[in-house]
């Protein structure tokens, strides 16, 4: 079995090899067939890594012990979920995964683009192969999944396997890293079609709007990789935090950054003509950072609590971003003369401004996120020391940027193409301003001192008034015109732009998730020592011990507080903070408590007994707004897939179209 | 023309310059050296003037809990110990236990006691398992 599956891969990355040079030998000696049967290629990589990849989930599920990779991540007695989700539980599996991703994607755009495109086609193809080859290159013969147990000559069958390590046995880390994967695998595909398109010089931005729902998709998926990891951490590591800036949260953020910059300046590319040069530039940005993400993760080069063992990965990672760096800059530097700009900056308040200073502040943030990450790497080069920055110098540096990304989120989707003046401005943010202000001031007279705190809140109640105008405004004149009420004319304007308003939702959920780690600022903890009979308070709660049960499973031993909880004097029920002890791997894990509210979480963590076993350790935490964070992000899955859906009416938007209200103002002005 | 990109220069100027001085003071604020505990014994005095990152395996039975809340351990790297007391507020990791492997962040006191805030752990077989084997040696995993 393990023997047909490593064949696979091995087949797999030979014909990756074979669609490379027939697709573009194919183009450049005009014989259509050679594409043709490059694109054939595609297809069968996929069915071989389907058929490995099968292999691999048998061999877990069915608990086949003499090959390295399920002993190390499978074992007899977990759940047959968590077998099949081991999968993408160590390095080999999670590279199979990447590839069979990949292989899925290229087929899906081969499949989509058979008939159209067909001058730039077979090099999306070759691009599209050259990475999967460099994965299955990885697996085939660096770090293969199939590998098997040996001893001298002879193959040894471990018996039992090690299981998947406890704390990633939870919901979200089962979807986590494919969710992630998919984001970052995804942008393999805009950034083929950009390269296509620079080789061949396409004319017009055909690659832009055949990738802009890939774009999405993909941004989608990261997002929501993103914060299915923060969720995670937050409901199992058992303190609280959603974010520690480690460099492996680090490595899933800096794509997300220059994705979510490109989402924004490809419209200037698409409705002024402008930005090319630095499109092509995010684009492959984005590429090489989902590359880099992937060797940061994989290689161990930098020290995280995520840690994988070091790994001969490292040395091939850095040889194949190296030449892919080089190569694209050549391809830019060479074709500069077809990504000249249409038209040019006219004012500093203006549309396209607002983008810029968006496009400068991201990619600030993403180079202070690089910069902070690979800190230990540079000094070791630079000074021979090893030394790193920690939590506190990337909210430094990340507070300000987000503050200034709210206020542009809220001043840039009604500010004028080209030009806008005070006048216009005025009337469009004054209500929205005055809001925001009241909110500030309500909270100061509150007693809330915090600087930043009451800055994200004042810019939070800013932006989310500006939606709602917006939304209020265009609802009103289709309710006028049809006679519908006031939500289905809303309905109505969204259907009719879905892609403005979608966008509008989107950084609702946005504004959302800034409450969110607004609350941060205002967070409680406590630790008590907490004997039966015994009550301890935090903030308004007041926590009494009331019993303590423990019990044994298969897999591992529990114990259990049942806490009743107050809140002002009326009683809030019960809750069980429980402390697990896996018997295989000797690891204890705490199952936490949460009592989730939209105002504030109550979170209790039984941390152990005290060493005389009288007390019971509860650590307490009281986190303000966090929820908010989960809400905002379902607001953004809606908004993008709104994003997603085709206008009700086809709109054209010709290159110098003047949008928003403050735009209609400047168009009665000229 | 001219006074237009100026305008665009000197606000790009503004914000990046802003951001710039926050980054630096951020890593005056926040740098750690990673030292392994020979090299801090080897620093001598100058080791307690800077934060420290010192990576070491925790000895078996070394991990004592005391009255005041904090956790007293021994770090050993290569044959040389250092005694470790946890000060920080959050809890410590499930994953530091005897014989794993631990990042302490802190300073070194004057009495030769590392003074750690924030402990890491990771177990030494976790996140990427070494397959219990009887022969580890021979095994052919790269």
């Amino acid at each position: 079995m393990e023997n047909i599956g490593a064949l696979c891969i091995l087949l797999a990355f030979c014909f990756a090899v074979y669609a490379i040079l027939s697709s573009v030998i194919g183009k450049i000696a005009k014989r259509p067939f050679l594409v043709t049967s490059g694109e054939r290629a595609v297809y069968s990589i996929w069915v071989l890594l389907t058929v490995a990849a099968g292999i691999l989930i048998y061999a877990l599920i069915q608990g086949d012990f003499r090959m390295a990779y399920v002993v190390g991540h499978s074992n007899r007695t977990m759940s047959t979920v968590y077998k099949f989700t081991s999968w993408w539980g160590g390095q080999e599996g999670s590279l199979l995964l990447w590839s069979w991703l990949l292989s899925t994607y290229s087929c899906v755009v081969v499949f989509q683009n058979r008939k159209k495109f067909r001058e730039m086609m077979p090099y999306v193809t070759a691009v599209l192969m050259t990475t999967l080859g460099f994965f299955l290159l990885l697996i085939s013969f660096v770090v293969s999944p199939f590998q098997v147990l040996m001893a001298g000559k002879g193959i040894i069958d471990a018996g039992d396997g090690q299981g998947l390590n406890p704390l990633l046995q939870y919901w979200t880390m089962v979807i986590h890293p494919p969710m992630l994967y998919l984001g970052y695998v995804g942008f393999s595909v805009p950034f083929a079609f950009a390269i296509g398109s620079l080789i061949t010089k396409q004319p017009g931005e055909a690659w832009i709007h055949v990738t802009r729902r890939w774009t999405l998709v993909t941004w989608m998926f990261q997002t929501t990789g993103i914060l299915l990891g923060a969720g995670w951490a937050y409901a199992v590591l058992g303190w609280g935090g959603y974010w520690g800036w480690d460099p492996v949260e680090n490595a899933s953020l800096l794509p997300w950054i220059t994705a979510t910059a490109f989402l924004h300046s490809v419209m200037m590319q698409e409705k002024k003509g402008m930005m090319k040069v630095w499109n092509m530039v995010l684009v492959s940005s984005t590429f090489f950072l989902c590359i880099f993400g992937t060797f940061l993760t994989r290689s161990g080069v930098v020290q995280s609590v995520h840690a994988f063992a070091q790994s001969p990965l490292g040395k091939y990672f850095v040889t194949f971003l190296a030449i892919g760096i080089a190569g694209v800059v050549y391809l830019i530097l060479n074709r500069l003369d077809f990504l000249k700009s249409e038209s040019q900056l006219e004012s500093v308040l203006s549309r396209e401004s607002s983008f810029l200073f968006n496009n400068l502040i991201l990619l600030a943030s993403c180079f202070a996120v690089l910069w902070g990450t690979l800190f230990p790497v540079i000094t070791e080069a630079v000074i021979g020391e090893k030394v790193s920055v920690d939590a506190p110098f990337f909210n430094r540096v990340n507070i300000p940027i987000g503050l200034g990304l709210m206020l542009l989120t809220g001043v840039g989707p009604l500010i004028a193409w080209r030009k806008s003046s005070f006048e216009s401005l005025k009337k469009a943010f004054a209500a929205p301003l005055i809001a925001g202000v009241l909110v500030a001031v309500g909270l100061f007279a509150a007693g809330v001192r915090h600087f930043y705190a009451l800055m994200s809140l004042l810019l939070c109640t800013f932006v989310a008034v500006t939606i709602a105008i917006e939304f209020y405004k265009g609802g009103r004149a289709i309710a006028t015109k049809s006679g519908q009420n006031l939500i289905a004319a809303m309905i109505e304007l969204t259907h009719r732009n879905t892609r403005r308003y979608g966008g509008y939702l989107v950084h609702m959920g946005i504004v959302f998730m800034f409450i969110g780690f607004t609350g941060k600022a205002f967070d409680k903890d406590a630790t008590f020592e907490l004997a039966p009979g015994k009550s301890a308070q935090i903030g308004n709660y007041k926590l009494s011990l009331t019993d303590f049960i423990s019990g044994q499973t298969p897999d591992y031993r529990w114990g259990k507080l049942e806490i009743s909880v107050s809140k002002n004097g009326e009683n809030l029920g019960t809750v069980q903070p429980e402390r697990r002890f896996y018997t295989v791997s000797q690891q204890p894990t705490s199952e936490v408590s949460i009592r989730r509210r939209l105002n504030e979480d109550l979170y209790l963590n039984f941390a152990g007994s005290t060493d005389d076993g009288s007390a019971t350790v509860v650590q307490a935490y009281v986190f303000p707004l966090v929820s908010w964070i989960w809400i905002g992000y379902w607001v953004v899955l809606s908004g993008t897939l709104i994003c997603l859906v085709p206008n009700k009416q086809k709109l054209i938007y010709p290159r110098t179209e003047v949008v928003g209200i403050a735009g209609k103002h400047a168009q009665v002005e000229n | 023309m001219n006074k237009k990109y100026m305008k665009f220069g000197l606000l790009t100027v503004a914000i990046l310059g802003v951001l710039g001085w926050l980054a630096i003071d951020g890593i005056g604020g926040s740098k750690t050296y990673y030292k392994t505990v020979k090299e801090v014994s080897d620093m001598g005095a100058s080791a307690q003037e800077k934060r420290l990152r010192v990576g070491g395996d925790v000895v078996s039975n070394s991990i004592i809990r005391d009255n005041k809340g904090e956790v007293h351990f021994t770090l050993v790297w290569e044959g040389t110990k250092m005694n470790v007391v946890y000060t920080g507020n959050e809890p410590l990791p499930d994953t530091f236990k005897d014989g794993s492997q631990a990042l302490a962040d802190g300073k070194l006191y004057p009495d030769g006691v590392f003074h750690a805030t924030k402990i890491q752990a990771k177990c030494a077989s976790k996140y990427e398992a070494k397959p219990a084997v009887a022969n580890p040696a021979t095994h052919a995993s790269s």
